[in-house]
């Protein structure tokens, strides 16, 4: 039914332009959900979320409410979060602890942290002459058909075939492993506190904004300005003329003008991943960086050490649901909850083995930029919701992409910016295209 | 304990509210002792505001910055009608010495943005030094009951 009614998605899609119903269409919504996001590899938690058995988080995959569990056996397994037995929701909380088996608050059926049975109450009497038995998979609570762990970051799928998590990710790869090897240790660690902040807008434009690189001079400006008026007047007053980093975090929405953002690049690739290159200046000589360089060569070698702290990231966005900012280790889940409304799930990590004063940079920037209190993304939330309002109304019936359309440079299977097209529309022109793909079917 | 204590605690804390709805933020700020710090913890479990998570952990640069963008004409979330209105009440004094107080309240605050009315609660601990302008804030901690929900939209000032 719902093809008859979106008689042909791709007409939708334009290379430089996209129709507004893509943004707007509950039909279409419900289309990209089973085609989208039900299908390919989506975030679910870092594993170190669920340390011990029986850990347990609950994550939205598209419409599926599921729950990722560590096993008795160490595995990280993800669940539909639904009991067989009459649909009850296993686990009503967003996390906890399911102790040694789930037990179903309505008749205590109870299974493995693998999902297997493990008990109905007077199963043997209750279920004589049905052909049902503890094997049978329609009492067990069904699995994610596909589940996979790269350097603790667990994604599922919901599709039993298709790329593999690392074909998926592809270069976009580089949003984990930067982040990891930031670490000494090579590992990261979640800081137990999830953020999370509803947008009254379709998540396509969340996406779309991670990667935008004309907005934050426009957007940001007010903050920027603000930051770099305090930023002035700390820095007269210190010895060093300098004030911390996180007021340079925020000034630099202000310090870095419009037209320095095209020195930026974007780079695309297949699946409507994006990157977004550029170092925000995280790589001072004050004693505190010298001291964390200093660790990192001895667990890494100079040259290793080297090449680690020059890959130049800014923002990684995994379409459809993930960005990135791997230098400070931070990451923004995106959780469609409706056509107009989109929940983003906000966590940051520790570098094992990073000194502590690594970790404050971090945290400066998850407190100021991504927690409920923001002050930066007050302002996209506000042009989120308005883009939204608009994409509602008959005054026109296409986004435009075309920025520096035609000046892509098209090599080994993805797209680059041009020199000083940094402020290009080929982010979202890449995702749209992803997207059309997706929704042929 | 003095009476005219609890007054002059109660009437402070009345009067910081009377600033938030207002939109008096440097009056506001003022409120704040030199090292004065502003905190809302993600958790109750949390014990002190530095080197963690937290919803707001401002110094009065921090606010200064804060009141700035607030104030600016490019500052597009504050283009819509917004408006709070915060009444406290439970004032409980908690210790008392010669130059410090600990006062304890509960605050409801009601927030209309745009068409949109939010409701937030808690309790604020405040950690008062006795100045010769009168007390001035050297902790305030805001535990809001609703810190860990999903947030419709953000917060834009203090709570």
């Amino acid at each position: 039914m719902l093809q008859e009614r979106i008689p042909d998605l791709t007409k939708y899609v334009e290379p430089d332009r996209v129709r507004r119903e893509v943004y707007t269409d509950p039909g279409i919504f419900e289309l990209e959900m089973q085609r989208i996001h039900e299908r390919v590899w989506i975030y679910c938690g870092h594993e170190s979320q669920v340390p011990k058995a029986g850990d347990y988080y609950a994550v939205q995959i598209g419409r599926q409410p599921m729950l990722m569990v560590r096993g008795s056996d160490g595995k990280v397994h993800v669940l539909y979060n639904r009991c067989p037995h009459r649909g009850n929701m296993m686990c009503g909380d967003r996390k906890g602890n399911a102790g040694e088996f789930f037990r179903c608050s309505y008749h205590a059926w109870t299974f493995q942290h693998d999902g297997k049975l493990r008990s109905i109450p007077m199963m043997d009497s209750g279920y004589a002459g049905t052909p049902l038995n503890k094997e049978s998979p329609e009492l067990c609570m069904k699995p994610a058909p596909r589940v996979e762990n790269y350097r603790g970051f667990v994604f599922s799928s919901l599709a039993k075939d298709g790329p593999s998590l690392k074909e998926f990710l592809g270069k976009a790869i580089v949003a984990f492993d930067d982040m990891c090897d930031r670490a000494p240790e090579g590992e990261v660690e979640i800081v137990p506190n999830c953020f999370r902040v509803i947008q009254h807008s379709n998540w396509k434009i969340f996406l779309e904004n991670q990667l935008d690189a004309l907005h934050p001079s426009v957007t940001h400006q007010s903050t920027g300005r603000a930051a770099h008026e305090v930023e002035k007047e700390i820095a007269k007053k210190t010895k060093k003329g300098e004030a911390p980093l996180s007021y340079h975090m925020l000034s630099a929405f202000a310090t870095v003008t419009i037209d320095k953002w095209d020195n930026f690049q974007t780079l695309n690739y297949p699946y409507g991943h994006c990157i977004l290159t550029g170092y925000m200046g995280l790589r001072p000589q004050d004693p505190d960086t010298l001291a964390y360089d200093k660790v990192m060569i001895k667990a890494y070698g100079r040259k290793r050490f080297e090449e680690i702290v020059s890959v130049n990231i800014h923002h990684v966005l995994i379409y459809p649901g993930l960005s990135v900012q791997s230098p400070l280790q931070q990451l923004r889940a995106v959780r469609p909850l409706g056509v107009d409304r989109t929940l983003t799930e906000i966590w940051h990590f520790r570098l094992k083995g990073a000194p502590e004063p690594i970790y404050r940079r971090s945290l400066a920037y998850y407190n100021l930029v991504n927690s409920p209190a923001t002050l930066v993304n007050a302002d996209d939330l506000e042009n989120f919701w308005k883009c939204h309002q608009g994409l509602s109304s008959d005054g026109g019936d296409w986004v435009s992409f075309a920025r520096h359309f035609g000046r892509d440079i098209e090599k080994d299977g993805m797209v680059e910016t041009a020199p000083n097209c940094g402020t290009s529309e080929a982010p979202m022109r890449n995702q749209m295209k992803a997207w059309a793909e997706y929704m042929r079917g | 304990m003095a009476k005219n204590t609890q007054h002059e605690v109660e009437q402070f804390l009345y009067q910081q509210a009377e600033f938030l709805d207002g939109k008096h933020w440097q009056p506001y700020i003022d409120l704040f002792t030199q090292d004065g710090v502003y905190w809302m913890p993600p958790e109750p479990s949390y014990q002190t505001w530095e080197g963690q998570v937290a919803i707001f952990a401002e110094d009065k640069n921090l606010m200064t910055v804060r009141m700035k963008r607030l104030l600016h004409p490019d500052a597009w979330s504050q283009r819509p009608l917004w408006e709070t209105n915060h009444v406290v009440s439970n004032v409980i004094i908690e210790k008392q010495t010669r130059d410090e107080i600990v006062v304890r309240s509960r605050f409801h605050m009601l927030e209309l943005r745009r068409d949109d009315v939010r409701h937030f609660a808690g309790a604020y601990r405040h950690e008062l030094r006795k100045t010769k302008n009168g007390y001035r804030i050297k902790l305030q901690r805001v535990d809001m009951a609703n810190a860990q929900a999903a947030y419709e939209y953000v917060l834009q000032a203090w709570v």
